[in-house]
């Protein structure tokens, strides 16, 4: 066991890799070849990371936590800097969801994809290595090696496989990441001359620049822009429609479902773990932002006529929850404001958690689901569709679980998530925690109204008699993974519960918060 | 004597090849002998290296003027290693457009030359004739296609340019001599220190500082000292571009940083406001003018003055406490020179292959390169995203070691403009990746590259991905190296 607790995140890790370096000497012309070993070789990390989903959460019940399956190896020892990898429970649910989205999406491309086949799959799964790397990592620089990594094929995979605007999308999705990652950089940097590390597991023990409030918010913003353009939230948020929906269907997804979690898992790794006590400072910040997101994400919405540029906007509005409840925790860890019960700081966190995880199947369902209508109607056109649920029935019944488990209907997955993050927020933040609510509304109201009832309800547009077939096998394959997860968790939440849950607590116990 | 001798083997091994490449040519028949010239060329400059790399660990002046240190001999290693580059790269490139190789590969081995001599020197006189040989040499290379209008315009240009800044500098260190009455860098820091200087002349430091800036800018081509710079590496055949914009540059930086620090420590408030300033005016400039060239080859040119900028911050960020501990700005511009340069020409040497293959370098020329080879798409791909500083690249190793000295002095609106600029500059070579790869038309056939050129391509590429992930290894070279100056 020894061996598999040092060895399985860093096979979790390099196997894509690896798989990609292969890709590149498999002859252009074979494409199915290429398909198919891509996709074979994605298995491996998810088989592995759902074995250490399991096993982690069977530690739990046992009672050991915190950070397992570490390895570290000396890499820049003159500057402190190592190959550290190792997970928690924040971690390993995100990187069984990664390796799950990874895989999914390369067995729809296989169908989908036609066009330079070869780059495809080498991009996708050199994006999937720097993917995990980002939720593995427990050194800084390594950490922004991977953040850089994932950067790179997803340029690509916008820029060639992506629809009219791609160029554009592409280079703006760069850059902005950009501008925010050499801002975390400058951060790290500073963070090493005040401790002498980049180790963060060494970093989260010292807390720096507890005394240091100036230096501390300066290290604490130049993080928070990294991540915050990442998440996206209001108002770095501009570069996320347009990549989106210029995105070929997997780039959505894996965009939508992985890298936006990649700006809160930082929230949590790096903000509230290195810099509590910037943390709680600004932890109104982070609240108003995320309620302005939720609240103008959903009622941009609301404006959309194009399908996929709507549920881009929707992640806006469903990443604020996460930041709402991030930053509830950290206004209470400030203690500053009193409230009645001590857990609502960790119902936050569980609540953001659980967003996280669920989201990333929510909307990578939606995103599938407007691909497949995409490659039978070559158009996002909201008001040129209607009356589809006579036509295509079981499309028309996934995408209403995937609809519903994103407004949060009880039952489906989303649900949980929201009801934690703003039964947390409620007792801490409560007028921000009501104004959020707001956006609650709003959303039903935009996926009932905007999506079910132009699209699905209303009169059928002739315009596409004989034109829309119902879904086939490879897509069924796709989304009912998904499907039963929001239904599983919708309905039994508790295992997942639980494991966030002691997650959160965890953290918030390492940043110092006295239950 | 001997001993000493020995010390100087790296400089007697590029004479000596240049001396055989010179006789060579006149028995060498063209046609038969592709690989003479060159290869004669390569063998010296290997053998050069090999005797700098085994040497490194040295520390002791030869000859009152030169120093046998780790500093100087990991530059000599840099030069050689990236003038073999532009060997390789540019052989063919030279064969098609000139018939006078042995010329041009004994004038390239006497540039090397001259830089083994800068960088080691610590008497001003023996700067002064080490950059004024590397000086004129450049302006031959420059003008070396002599049918070319270009070619000529650039030597011309350049050649004007330099004409003054080397007179200026002169000047400059004629000051340095008039208030400490000595040419030794050694000497003149002591003197500095304790005040035993020409008191009624102390005034003059500053505009001293100034003039020596200048000389030492138009090598590295700082704003606003630049301007031939875009122009020469237009005109110049390419690989003289890339020597130029490469090791040519770095130089200016090596005298930079062992003026500054051994000789003027005690004047470092004058340079370190003035260095300041210069690296945010060429990283801006640089880049603002880069962002709107049509051709590939004067992007790079102007990206290339950017770049000064950024090596600038290692020497802006130089704190005189920890030397031979990583971060401490002599090793950022160590670093820097070292990633920048092999980087940079493996830039130029698509460039100059897709010159050949496509008929020109502007970015239309580079449209679909993709389909029509692909290695040099890739290779153009990887050599971009370590210029704009992407891990685990070199350029990546670069940028964190000139970001951090400056981190640690506190600079912060220094660290902001220059993250900035990084923005600006991903954003120029972004629109060379679009061209290549999301551009679908076909509009040439397929480029074929020659086997100098893929052997110079793979070294580039293998470079740049060693550099970034052992970095480890590499900063500790550089680290010490740096220490090595001081005599640490």
């Amino acid at each position: 066991m020894a061996l598999f607790d040092q060895w399985v995140l860093t096979i979790i890790l390099f196997w894509p890799l690896l798989a990609a370096i292969i890709v590149l000497f498999i002859p252009q012309d074979q494409e199915d070849r290429i398909r198919r070993f891509s996709i074979w070789m994605s298995m491996v990390p998810l088989i592995l990371s759902t074995l250490v989903f399991v096993d982690y959460g069977v530690r739990f019940l046992q009672g050991t936590g915190g950070l397992q399956y570490e390895l570290q190896v000396a890499w820049i020892p003159q500057l402190g800097a190592s190959y550290h990898v190792g997970a928690d429970g924040l971690s390993v649910p995100l990187i069984f969801l990664t390796a799950l989205l990874t895989t999914l999406s390369l067995y729809y491309s296989a169908r989908t994809i036609h066009h330079r086949v070869k780059e495809f799959f080498f991009l996708f799964l050199l994006l999937e290595t720097g993917m995990f790397g980002v939720f593995m990592a427990l050194d800084l620089v390594l950490f922004y090696v991977f953040w850089e990594v994932g950067l790179v094929p997803m340029f690509f995979l916008i820029g060639i496989w992506g629809h009219e605007n791609r160029e554009y999308a592409a280079i703006k999705f760069f850059l902005y990441t950009l501008v925010g990652s050499v801002a975390m950089l400058l951060a790290f940097l500073a963070l090493y001359f005040v401790t002498g590390t980049f180790d963060i597991v060494k970093l989260t023990e010292i807390k720096p620049l507890a005394g240091n409030l100036w230096l501390a918010s300066l290290v604490f913003f130049g993080i928070f822009l990294g991540l915050a353009i990442k998440v996206p939230s209001w108002p770095f948020h501009t570069w996320l429609p347009d990549a989106h929906t210029e995105a070929p269907t997997a780039g959505s997804v894996i965009l939508a479902g992985i890298l936006l979690k990649l700006g809160a898992y930082g929230f949590l790794r790096l903000l509230l773990g290195i810099l509590p006590h910037a943390f709680a400072y600004w932890g109104w910040v982070i609240v108003g932002l995320g309620v302005i997101s939720i609240v103008y994400g959903a009622f941009v919405c609301m404006a959309q006529t194009n399908l996929k540029r709507l549920i881009a906007y929707s992640s806006v509005s469903h990443m604020g929850y996460v930041l709402l409840g991030l930053g509830a925790a950290g206004v209470a860890l400030s203690g500053t404001v009193s409230f009645f019960d001590k857990n609502s700081a960790a119902l936050a966190i569980d609540g953001a958690l659980l967003q996280m995880f669920n989201h990333g199947i929510i909307t990578g369902a939606l995103f599938f689901l407007v691909g497949i209508l995409y490659e039978r109607a070559h158009t996002f056109d909201l008001t040129r569709f209607g009356g589809l649920s006579g036509k295509t029935p079981y499309y028309y019944g996934i995408f209403m679980v995937a609809g519903f488990a994103s407004l949060g209907l009880p039952g489906l997955a989303g649900f949980w998530a929201e009801f934690f993050v703003f039964r947390g927020a409620f007792d801490i933040v409560r007028i921000w925690a009501a104004i959020g609510v707001i956006g609650v509304v709003v959303t039903a109201a935009y996926i009932l109204w905007r999506i079910v009832q132009s699209v699905f309800l209303g009169e059928f547009n002739t315009e596409w008699e004989g034109k829309l077939w119902d879904m086939t096998g490879f897509e069924k394959v796709t989304l009912w993974p998904l499907v039963i997860l929001m239904f599983a968790i919708g309905l039994y939440p508790a295992p997942l519960v639980n494991f966030f849950n002691r997650a959160a607590v965890e953290l918030l116990t390492q940043a110092g918060f006295m239950f | 004597m001997v001993s000493q001798l020995i010390r100087l083997l790296p400089e007697l091994i590029l004479v000596i090849t240049a001396i055989i490449v010179i006789l060579a040519d006149l028995y060498a028949r063209r046609r038969t002998a592709r690989w003479l010239l060159p290869g004669v060329t390569l063998v010296g400059l290997a053998a050069s290296l090999v005797a700098a790399f085994v040497q490194w660990a040295a520390r002791e002046p030869v000859a009152f003027t030169l120093a046998a240190d780790s500093f100087a001999y990991f530059f000599k290693m840099v030069a050689a290693l990236v003038v073999m580059i532009v060997v390789l790269a540019g052989m063919d490139y030279m064969r098609e457009r000139t018939r006078f190789l042995g010329e041009f590969y004994a004038l390239l081995l006497v540039a090397t030359l001259a830089i083994y001599v800068t960088v080691a020197a610590t008497d001003i006189i023996m700067l002064y004739l080490g950059l004024e040989t590397l000086s004129i040499t450049s302006y031959v290379l420059t003008g070396f296609l002599r049918g070319d209008k270009r070619s000529n315009e650039a030597a011309v240009k350049y050649f004007l340019y330099g004409a003054a800044a080397s007179a200026v500098m002169l000047y400059g260190f004629s000051l340095l001599y008039g208030i400490t009455g000595t040419t030794d860098l050694q000497e003149m820091a002591k003197r500095l220190t304790s005040g035993e200087v020409m008191g009624s002349l102390v005034w003059l430091a500053w505009p001293a500082v100034v003039l020596v800036t200048v000389g030492f800018g138009f090598k590295a081509s700082l704003v606003p000292f630049h301007q031939w710079a875009p122009d020469a590496y237009e005109g110049a055949p390419t690989p003289v571009t890339m020597f130029l914009s490469t090791v040519s540059k770095g130089t200016g930086f090596a005298v930079m940083a062992r003026v500054f620090v051994s000789a003027l420590p005690a004047l470092s408030e004058y340079w370190l406001s003035l260095t300041y300033g210069l690296a945010i005016l060429t990283m801006t400039l640089g880049n603002l003018v880069a962002l709107r060239q049509a051709s590939v080859k004067r992007m790079l040119a102007y990206s290339s003055v950017a770049h000064a900028g950024f090596i600038l911050m290692g020497i802006v960020g130089i704190s005189a406490a920890g030397a031979t501990t990583p971060f401490s700005g002599i090793d950022g511009v160590l670093m820097y020179v070292l990633a920048y340069a092999i980087t940079n020409a493996g830039a130029f040497a698509v460039v100059a292959a897709v010159e050949d293959g496509a008929g020109g370098a502007s970015f239309e020329h580079f449209s679909g390169l993709i389909a029509r080879s692909p290695f040099l798409a890739a290779a153009m791909l990887i050599f971009l995203l370590s210029l704009a500083g992407i891990p685990p690249l070199a350029g990546f190793a670069a940028k964190f070691f000139v970001f951090a000295p400056v981190i640690r002095q506190q600079y912060y609106v220094l660290a902001v403009i220059a993250l900035v600029n990084a923005v600006v500059a991903a954003g120029y070579y972004l629109k060379v990746v679009k061209h290549m790869f999301f551009v679908e038309v076909n509009p040439n056939g397929a480029i074929s590259l020659s086997r100098g050129m893929e052997i110079a391509l793979w070294a580039c590429i293998v470079g740049i991905f060693a550099v970034g992930i052992f970095m480890n290894w590499f900063a500790w070279l550089a680290t010490g190296s740096a220490a090595g100056m001081l005599g640490m």
